[in-house]
């Protein structure tokens, strides 16, 4: 118990140090992204400290939850609605209910050629009649005002109730694609997830009408809480209270408004961890683990371990949704062209194996430390390569050194993991 | 009605792309195929081992070219190739020994090896990164075609064009070679017949005798000579960068599952299943279709299944199809 206080304070005394030696401002936005990070590592802990599952679509949920804040909260574009909305919901609904169908039609059928030419009909109807009502709608949307808007927008409601949102949305793809591939080889869930998460992406990067693909969405409202800068600037009360204890108004506003979202993050993940820790006390924490461990003797004692494992890999999900949400309100865009499976997905996983898989406060350790780690290279890999190359003369060979002190990162990283695997497979704070 | 026309289009479009992209994703999932049916897990790292073979292939290719050695109208990159693959298995072979071989003597479970290869996937990815940078690299040189639309308009008088790619001819030609190489080597000589041995069997072979050390090194060696052929033919045929490479995962996983995971076969069949699909999905056949109908039935819109930016979920979607139809794949692969 000593020893997780001590590394949860050394993590700490890190991000002090950087407050200390760069700017606060520096550590606290390092800060609310690792938070996030380690309420996502919370998610994969679920699906793979509980349960086993290898999930490497964690950007894809991630997306999800950003794709919510922005249909959510959003400005509506009534005249984009009112151009398409009706023809892109009856082309979705149509999709859907002909691939509902064709499910349908598999399990009710009979056996032999008439099955196969039936479903295949209704999926090949479906397509057409999809293509048919979508298309034009589409077009109709993307034709309004593209510079500005050319997507539907979103509903203008709260900007926090798309947190949530953004979890049912990554539970939402999680249930379609673990209907598939759970229960078959553990690695298949893995490729599954791999693909998912690509598409998610593609779609999010060219469907324009849906949150202007690559055009970006900008200014979305904040959530509840949390002020703009300009409007705390703009009042007298708060330049006053600045000077009064001495700062400057510009940097202490955007200190407020980065302390307000990290004790937003905070709630969310002292939330999340409370209800994880009492799930896996729990009779069904102990099921979950007992599957993981002996999937065999689990499925002989009447445990559903598909049915179980569905439900925790959902579950997970979500939980990752809701950070994705959180990491966009934060940033006030989505950006789908910055989603990489690189920081977005296999960063996560180290976070889980380094912090301790299968223990939450060894996730959350993880996502901090690790969080720290990633962000704090950025501003000091250049700084450091700089010093070590000092001695070379000016030329090509220095200048490409020095670009590539960010690629130190990825290098670092894995190095990181394979030594963490290797000698200490338990993590920093390992299960109990 | 203009069936030659049509034929020309489709071949020029559809055929020959799809056989060139086959061959490459064939030779990609060939060694995930291999690693899988041998060391029994997903290596994740094998589009960034992709990627390292190709790069340094590339750097040989570019001193070789400093140097003022050309090999005629083929490609340079073709002489490098050796150099590429014996580096690149170097690497593999270090890769193993340092990390891999820790994890086979525990007898650690599969999917600890496949989040072990994500590490060494993170490593490869960063060293790439770190020495040529994550920018577009062009290095096919020799000559561009062996045959240009204008050359076969003029040859056939026919209103299409047909372009065959040298490199569209050198990716068939080597990859036609490099499997007929593996299929002799695997079912004719004794170091391939221990190694489908022990992957049919694992303790059977070590009872008969079988050395897993190096039936496990021999692997490595293929596998990073696949990689590195495939990288560097997809190189020349596209253009190198390393992010594509990470993103060719998709297709070369959902290649060799389809053809079933751990059969040699299956791999290549999966390849050009893949590679078709995608072409075929993603091409808008308006062309091919105004020649084949009637003048007044000619078709308005593009007669495109999905664009481009979909092509991943082409792969996806046979990928998933295979999964909830037929698990093992086409050609009965392992599912353990």
């Amino acid at each position: 118990m000593t020893r997780n206080l001590a590394l949860f304070a050394a993590v700490g005394l890190l991000f002090l140090l950087t407050g200390m030696f760069q700017s606060w401002n520096l550590a606290l936005s390092i800060l609310n992204i690792s938070l996030i990070s380690a309420i996502m590592a919370l998610g994969v802990n679920i699906q793979w400290g509980y349960a086993g599952l290898f999930n490497t679509g964690i950007m894809g949920f991630t997306a999800l939850g950003g794709l919510a804040v922005v249909l959510v909260s959003a400005r509506p574009v009534a005249e984009g609605w009112a151009a398409g909305g009706s023809g892109i919901l009856l082309g979705l609904f149509l999709g859907a209910a002909s691939i509902a169908l064709a499910i349908f039609a598999w399990n009710r059928l009979p056996k032999g050629g008439l099955r196969m030419a039936a479903t295949l009909a209704i999926v090949v109807a479906g397509f057409v009649l999809f293509r048919m009502v979508f298309d034009p709608a589409v077009n109709a949307v993307e034709a309004f005002n593209p510079a500005t808007a050319g997507n539907i927008g979103g509903l203008g409601l709260p900007a926090t109730l798309a947190w949530p949102v953004g979890g049912l949305l990554a539970a939402g793809a999680a249930w379609a694609i673990g209907k598939i591939a759970l229960g078959l080889r553990s690695d298949y869930l893995a490729i599954a997830t791999l693909g998912i998460a690509e598409i998610i992406i593609a779609v999010m990067k060219n469907e324009d009408w849906l949150a202007r693909g690559v055009k970006n969405i900008i200014d979305m409202p904040r959530p509840w809480p949390v002020p703009y800068e300009v409007s705390l600037q703009q009042s007298a009360a708060f330049v006053d209270w600045a000077t009064r204890w001495g700062f400057a108004p510009t940097t202490a506003s955007s200190i407020i408004v980065k302390l307000i979202y990290a004790a937003l993050f905070l709630a969310v993940l002292l939330a999340v961890i409370w209800l994880s820790e009492r799930a896996l006390k729990s009779p069904w924490g102990r099921m979950m683990r007992a599957i993981r461990d002996n999937e065999v003797s689990a499925a002989a004692m009447g445990k559903d371990v598909t049915r179980r494992h569905l439900q925790v890999f959902i579950l997970g999900s979500a939980v990752v949704g809701i950070a994705g949400a959180m990491y966009t309100s934060m940033a006030g865009q989505l950006t789908p062209g910055e989603y990489n499976p690189l920081r977005f997905t296999f960063l996560i996983w180290v976070m889980v194996i380094v912090g301790g898989s299968g223990n939450n406060w060894g996730a959350v350790l993880g996502g901090l430390l690790i969080g720290w780690l990633w962000l704090i290279v950025e501003s000091l890999g250049p700084m450091v390569m700089g010093g070590i190359v000092a001695g070379l003369s000016e030329g090509p060979l220095k200048a490409h050194l020095i670009d590539s002190a960010q690629h130190m990162r990825l290098l670092t990283m894995g190095v990181v993991l394979l030594l963490v695997l290797r000698f200490s497979p338990r993590g920093l704070i390992p299960e109990k | 009605m203009d069936i030659l026309n049509a034929l020309v289009v489709f071949l020029n479009f559809v055929f020959i792309p799809g056989l060139a992209y086959g061959a490459q994703l064939a030779l990609g999932a060939l060694g995930v195929t291999l690693i899988y049916g041998i060391l029994r897990f997903s290596n994740f790292a094998h589009g960034d081992t992709m990627a390292f073979g190709t790069m340094v292939t590339i750097l040989f290719t570019w001193w070789f070219q400093s140097m003022g050695i050309s090999f005629g109208v083929l490609p340079t990159a073709l002489l490098a190739l050796p150099f590429g693959i014996a580096i690149t298995a170097a690497m593999t072979l270090g890769t193993d020994r340092v990390v891999y071989r820790f994890y086979r003597k525990q007898k650690a479970a599969p999917v600890i090896l496949v989040m072990v290869s994500l590490g060494v996937m993170f490593v490869m990815n960063g060293i790439v990164r770190l020495i040529i940078g994550v920018d577009d690299q062009n290095f096919a040189d020799g000559g561009r075609f062996l045959i240009s639309a204008g050359d076969f308009k003029t040859m056939t008088g026919l209103a299409e064009g047909l372009a065959i790619k040298s490199t569209q001819a050198v990716t068939v030609v080597t990859a036609l070679v490099v499997m007929g190489l593996l299929f002799w080597f695997l079912q004719k000589t004794r170091t391939g017949k221990s190694m489908r041995a022990f992957s049919d069997n694992e303790d059977l072979a070590l009872l008969s005798g079988i050395n897993p050390d190096r039936v496990v090194q021999v692997t490595w060696i293929i596998a990073a000579a696949l990689a590195t052929i495939a990288g560097v033919l997809y190189g020349l045929d596209k253009s190198f960068k390393p992010f594509v490479y990470f993103q060719l995962l998709l297709p070369i996983f959902a290649a060799a599952i389809v053809g079933g995971l751990g059969s040699p076969i299956g791999a290549i069949a999966g390849g050009f299943v893949i590679a078709f699909s995608e072409v075929m999905v993603t091409y808008a056949w308006k062309k091919v279709v105004t020649y084949l109908v009637p003048e007044s039935m000619a078709p308005e819109g593009l007669l495109q299944l999905m664009s481009t930016d979909y092509k991943f979920a082409v792969s996806f979607a046979i990928l998933i199809l295979v999964l909830i139809f037929m698990p093992t794949g086409l050609f009965k692969g392992k599912s353990v």
